[in-house]
């Protein structure tokens, strides 16, 4: 048998000749076959509007959890942004500490190599700023004398990595003879990391959790829409198609599925915060007012619709790579 | 070209066939007959790589069937053309579709695509009818496009199982004909049917099968 190795427009008409086509209208072909095998994925998936709308959505719904989860990780996070401020020691001083002795007390601490700075809080400027934060102004008002002690708030040097040193400085401030009380909130911020740990580590395991559910549903796609297509899977293996030809559609089927899924899902997550905002407003305004809603940020968002469409396509993946050996003709 | 050398193929019913030994020249046109049940199927799905033999040796174009890795198989059919007696089409796609498919799977470019579907419709009389969906067409007419699609790519070797069940008499001559010049460009042709008419008309070489054996060449 005669190989001809000619180009190919040459040879039409010619039979018995095993014909290839040329590398560049190969390349061509094999882009366009991708470019096919993209939208006509698309266009079978949409051709059962109802069955491709329900698998979005429960795709969407998986996302939407863990995605919100996540969110509220982020969101209760941003309440310990602040806790620089709230490492400092109270130091509450006796009512019977005059404001120039409280002054000269706040300029030797100062001094102390264990301090960062120390600030001084006098019972009428504490009263004020309860007055005008609490929402008690009415009954404050009606008391006839101050109820409030002389406060320093003393900020230590290092405070977070040093520990030890904080709780010296505390039982050193507390010893002082003016001292009525000193408190550090040290042991509230360690407390707020470990769970806000705890609650990232937890999310992190649902969302593994989640990100399974999302394989398994989109493999089982993919598994019914390899049975209904069978006999078109068999006879293009006839033909002399390989399993990579035979597997494009289906993984972008699956890239789909992931991919619009994941942007309904952050439509759902975004609806839902946007439903949430002025509530969550109106509680932060009751404390420090500081509080802001954070949303999925664009790289945030990317990674979403990047690990869906991952997903869906290492979903079909699995599928084919054990159904296709039992698809050979017949 | 295709070379079967003391083949069997047993399945758990019993054998198909029994050490089968032929050999088929390239430009050879052969007719593979026999009862229903005589492994005339077999014979063409062995040769098609579709099923492996339990013994013996199947050659194609020099190529050990047997020693064909997985992925290897599909570049094997590109250089055979397939006729099925329930003629295997897509029925959700159209007829040029249907003939396009084992030049798409190839990776031809569309343009190469298009010229030879025509060339290849237009040999089986069915250019004109290539936006059609297989089920608008009689059963003649599928047969056709399935012969269309078969030698699209310019196969070395058609293997054919019953191409003119379904044909008139007037059609499968005209298909006969088209045979005959194919294998006078060097394509080996094997045609399994019962058409004892055709067989005696055409004159050429017959492997005749009796109980999976071979009884007669």
């Amino acid at each position: 048998m005669v190989k001809d190795k000619a180009p190919l427009p040459k040879k039409t008409g010619v039979h018995g000749v095993t014909m290839q086509p040329g590398l560049n209208s190969k390349l061509h072909a094999y882009l366009d076959a991708h470019a096919h095998a993209l939208f006509s994925s698309l266009g079978r998936l949409t051709r059962a509007p109802a069955a491709f709308m329900m698998t979005v959505l429960v795709l969407a719904i998986s996302m939407a959890l863990s995605s919100s989860f996540y969110l509220m990780v982020k969101n209760f996070q941003q309440l310990t942004g602040n806790v620089e401020a709230t490492n400092q020691i109270s130091v509450f001083l006796k009512a019977t500490v005059t404001a120039a002795k409280a002054s000269a007390l706040q300029e030797q601490l100062k001094l102390d190599p264990l301090v960062e700075s120390v600030q001084l809080i006098t019972p009428e400027q504490a009263l004020a700023e309860f007055t005008a934060n609490s929402g008690y102004g009415e009954a404050v008002n009606t008391l006839e004398q101050n109820p409030l002690p002389t406060v320093l708030l003393v900020l230590p040097k290092n405070a977070l990595e040093d520990e030890r040193g904080v709780q010296t400085l505390q039982s050193q401030l507390e010893s002082l003879p003016e001292v009525d009380l000193a408190k550090s909130e040290l042991q509230w911020v360690k407390r707020l990391r470990a769970i806000i740990s705890l609650a990232k580590r937890t999310v992190f395991l649902l969302s593994l959790l989640f990100g399974f559910a999302v394989l398994l549903i989109i493999g089982n796609t993919i598994r019914l829409e390899l049975q209904s297509r069978r006999e078109e899977v068999q006879i293009t293996q006839l033909v002399g198609a390989t399993h990579a030809f035979i597997r494009r559609p289906f993984l972008y089927t699956g890239f789909w599925l992931g991919f619009l899924a994941s942007i309904a899902a952050w439509f759902i997550v975004t609806v839902f915060l946007l439903f949430l905002r002025q509530p969550v407003q109106q509680l932060s305004e009751q404390y420090t007012g500081q509080f802001n809603l954070v949303f999925l940020d664009y790289a945030e968002t990317l990674s979403l619709i990047g690990i869906a469409s991952a997903l869906g396509v290492l979903g079909a993946w699995w599928v084919l790579s054990s159904q296709l050996q039992a698809l050979k003709p017949v | 070209m295709l070379k079967f050398d003391h083949v069997s193929k047993r399945y758990e019913g019993g054998d198909a066939i029994l050490d089968i030994n032929f050999h088929l020249q390239p430009g050879e046109m052969v007719f593979l007959t026999g009862h229903s049940g005589a492994g005339k199927s077999t014979v063409l799905k062995l040769a098609a790589a579709i099923e492996q033999p339990t013994h013996g040796q199947i050659q194609l174009d020099g190529q050990n069937l047997s020693k064909l890795t997985e992925a290897q198989i599909p570049y094997l059919r590109r250089k055979m053309g397939l006729i099925f007696q329930d003629y295997k089409l897509l029925q959700d796609r159209t007829v040029f579709d249907n003939v396009a498919l084992p030049m798409i799977v190839a990776g031809y470019s569309y343009q190469d695509i298009a010229k030879r579907v025509r060339a290849a419709l237009d040999k089986v009389a069915l250019l004109g009818k290539e936006h059609k969906y297989p089920h608008a067409l009689s059963g003649g007419e599928q047969q056709r496009v399935g012969i269309a699609r078969a030698v699209v790519n310019k196969p070395a070797l058609i293997l054919a199982d019953e191409p003119t069940g379904n044909l008139d008499p007037e059609l499968s001559t005209e298909i006969m004909r088209l045979f005959t010049q194919f294998t006078q460009v060097g394509v080996t042709i094997l045609i399994a049917t019962h058409d004892i008419d055709l067989i005696n008309r055409m004159g050429q070489r017959v492997i005749k099968l009796h109980q999976g054996r071979l009884v007669k060449e």
